[in-house]
């Protein structure tokens, strides 16, 4: 086996090695059980105190809903304006403006959503007090804030009967201090060590030994790194992500980084198996999961290291793979590791331009992207994946033709109707988002805005189509990758995608958590030998063709229309 | 409501001191004692800084090794790739005039030698790398112009390419700038 390959084995073996410890971690974390980090409990205690709030407290689900829509609401209010006005603010070295209304409004979304889809470029669009007080900021409390959803979930299926679901606070508080906040001091030393600048200075200046006058942003930025990655947020603090070299220095901090994003989400998974004490069932949507992410991944890198056919004919032999886009440090395979990682996971960081990608690994991204739950982003994956399985419960009780349950509780009319209308949610904002922007393409292309729309495409025919629906589709998905290459910060796309990446992100929090609240104030039902059990082997397998099935019927077409359709001109 | 708003509120303050003020301070004061001290590394010739050691900078005389294709002309202040799809005919077209211009001015190189990444730009623009075949198509126009032994360059680029991490992950890659500044060196 050759060296890159090699490289993203011992990645994701390292990975599991660090999530599945940390998965029993957090259950006991969460579950208030005795842990070692524990001597952490006066700064929490003194946090509550200085806020104003009673962990003991118990809530049920729509409190629990209206505190975490509450804070989300503060943050959105704050950050708008703070965007605004960025340049009459402190710590802009730089000199940058502020944001125009609606690139703030956009900016804002995106952050608090845990998306960060940027539509600015870091280098010139952000000051170093927005960076860390708006942006950084939203990172940590967007990534809690998923965290606290599941855990709300998690402990509607630990008790029996209960409508009593814990404190959402807490499980937020705990979120970032016992899991985000430590994780990222590691991860931001380690990266500091490697390259990664950490000091307040503004812009550098040099005479290259070609002597070129050259400009260097820096920054605080190894900080923001860890927990652009720890958290699944992925806004970059350089306008090109984690390609950029001072974003991600070398082989050590790309396989740091790409093991940062995924730990929380595998570890969730682990979790939520232990914490409602029905372990076999956490293996099986982890098995699920992880098949889901290799069927992804392996035709990527296939198509990556296959090079791009029409530089082929030009007589170059792309013995690597395929390299526009891409950095010579990390090579093509762990790039496509990369980008499969990311659009699985909402992260959404990039350490490639996803645009220069081969059709059919653009076509593998969208899918995971549309898909969202083979491992997922913080907290949020574990959501969508319960959505999944409650359709798998209902069509197979169908099947079997009896009342569908979860785990001792009966699914009924109500429960089935909200996971119809998350699953349908999906679909409706990505296609019916892109038909506006294909519409507002071909036939109002002189609008006065920022990029009039018929210069929107960086490429021509098919790809340009996949532009377009990639921008929605990542921010349906709350994920923050792009084709980069549309021209996105304009009042349309700035308007759209903000309602698209809002919806994407509250109707599946709430609609999961609500199924949950419901389902565990019903009566229990003791397991008998009729019951319908979901940590079986087939109905894992069952829930796998839901997930490809649902998507498969909703996608394709789209799907065939953008990536598919340059894949087969290509081959010509 | 009103108790959910009052409490948002302040917790929201509370974590901004300590997210926002506390943890970069305390990652800033770790960084001071790395390489470059926070500020990102530096590489100086005769006590002036020359560039930094990560980020790559243009070199288009033919007497260095050239870096990669860059989409922003290695401006640091202002990173990004091409974003140009694999299909695009500017795109090939731009990529194919890259290929004459290397022939150009590397005459005894074939076609075939031609490894992709000198052919197409990095993400960032910023590359600073570039492949051990990049550099070995390039030796013969180096002696040419430099007069040196080609035999001498082609050890100066075995000695300045990174390996795999611990000879067993990933690709290997060569420092343009500092491969470029150990040719300096060698006039002397």
């Amino acid at each position: 086996m050759n060296t890159e390959l090699l490289g993203i084995v011992a990645t994701y073996l390292l990975t599991l090695v660090i999530a599945i410890p940390l998965g029993k971690y957090l259950a006991k974390v969460f579950a208030g059980e005795k842990v070692w980090t524990d001597f952490l409990k006066p700064i929490e205690s003194l946090i509550y105190k200085l806020s104003g709030i009673n962990a003991k407290e118990e809530m049920n689900w729509k409190q629990h809903m209206k505190a975490l829509l509450t804070i989300n609401l503060v943050w959105l209010v704050y950050g708008f304006f703070v965007l605004m006005y960025q340049d009459k603010l402190p710590l802009n070295p730089d000199g940058n403006p502020g944001m125009t209304p609606d690139l703030s409004f956009n900016t804002i979304i995106s952050f608090v959503v845990n998306c960060n889809l940027q539509h600015y470029s870091g280098e010139t669009g952000v000051t170093y007090l927005t960076q860390h007080f708006v942006l950084m900021f939203l990172q940590f409390v967007s990534c809690a804030t998923g965290i606290a959803a599941a855990v709300v979930l998690f402990k509607a299926f630990r008790d029996k009967t209960t409508t009593k679901l814990g404190n959402f606070w807490e499980f937020f508080v705990k979120s970032i201090t016992r899991l985000l906040l430590p994780l990222s001091l590691v991860m931001a030393i380690i990266l500091a060590f490697n390259g990664s600048p950490t000091s307040y200075e503004g812009k550098d200046q040099f005479i290259s030994v070609q002597g070129d006058t050259v400009n260097v942003s820096r920054g605080p930025a190894a900080g923001f790194i860890a927990i652009k990655h720890l958290g699944t947020n992925g806004g970059g603090w350089f306008g090109a992500n984690s390609s950029h070299p001072l974003e991600n220095p070398n082989y050590i901090t790309n396989s740091v980084e790409l093991i940062a994003q995924v730990i929380i989400p595998i570890a969730m998974v682990i979790a939520f198996g232990i914490f409602i004490r029905r372990k076999r069932l956490g293996w099986m949507i982890f098995g699920v999961m992880t098949i889901g992410m290799l069927l992804l991944l392996i035709p990527t890198i296939s198509s990556e290291l296959g090079g791009n056919p029409a530089i082929a004919k030009m007589g170059i032999s792309q013995a690597t793979g395929a390299m526009e886009g891409k950095e010579v440090r990390f090579g093509p395979a762990i790039t496509g590791y990369w980008s499969t990682v990311t659009t699985i996971i909402s992260t959404g960081s990039v350490n490639s331009m996803h645009d220069s990608g081969m059709p059919l690994t653009g076509l593998w991204q969208l899918l995971g992207m549309m898909i969202n739950s083979f491992y997922g982003g913080c907290g949020v994956g574990i959501l969508n994946y319960f959505i999944y399985l409650i359709i798998a419960v209902f069509i197979s009780g169908l099947m079997v033709g009896r009342t569908p349950e979860f785990l001792g509780h009966k699914v009924e009319a109500r429960e089935v109707k909200i996971a119809a209308i998350i699953t349908l949610l999906s679909p409706f904002l990505i296609l019916a988002g892109t038909a506006i922007a294909s519409y507002v393409f071909t036939n109002h292309g002189e609008a006065v805005w920022a990029v009039q729309p018929k210069n929107w495409l960086n490429n021509p025919g098919f790809h340009g189509f996949s532009e377009m629906l990639y921008e929605m589709t990542s921010s349906n998905a709350n994920n923050g990758s792009g084709f980069e290459g549309l021209g996105d910060n304009n009042v349309f796309w700035n308007v759209a995608t903000g309602f698209v990446l809002l919806l994407g992100r509250f109707l599946p929090i709430i609609g999961p958590v609500a199924i949950a609240g419901l389902l565990a104030s019903k009566k229990y039902i003791p397991e008998s030998v009729g019951t319908l059990k979901t940590d079986t082997l087939t109905f894992s397998l069952m829930t796998f063709a839901v997930i490809i099935v649902l998507n498969a019927l909703s996608y394709f077409p789209a799907l065939a229309l953008g990536p598919l359709a340059e894949y087969f001109t290509m081959l010509k | 409501m009103k108790k959910y708003i009052l409490q948002s509120l302040r917790l929201t303050l509370v974590l901004m001191v300590l997210l926002c003020v506390i943890y970069p301070l305390v990652v800033a004061f770790a960084g001071g004692f790395s390489k470059g001290n926070g500020g990102g590394e530096k590489i100086s010739r005769n006590g002036k800084v020359v560039g930094y050691a990560l980020i790559g900078q243009s070199f288009t005389k033919p007497e260095y090794f050239w870096g990669r294709p860059s989409a922003n002309g290695y401006n640091a202040a202002g990173s990004g790739g091409s974003n140009k799809g694999p299909s695009n005919p500017d795109y090939l077209k731009e990529v194919s005039n890259r290929i004459d211009t290397l022939l150009k001015y590397n005459p005894s190189l074939k076609k075939v030698d031609i490894p992709a990444d000198m052919v197409t730009a990095s993400g960032s623009g910023l590359d600073p790398n570039i492949s051990q075949q990049g550099a070995y198509i390039q030796i013969k126009r180096i002696a040419a112009y430099r007069k040196i032994d080609e035999r001498t360059i082609a050890e100066l680029v075995v000695k300045n390419t990174q390996g795999p991490l611990f000879g067993l992950f990933g690709p290997s890659s060569i420092n343009v700038l500092k491969l470029n500044l150990a040719l300096d060196e060698l006039k002397k």
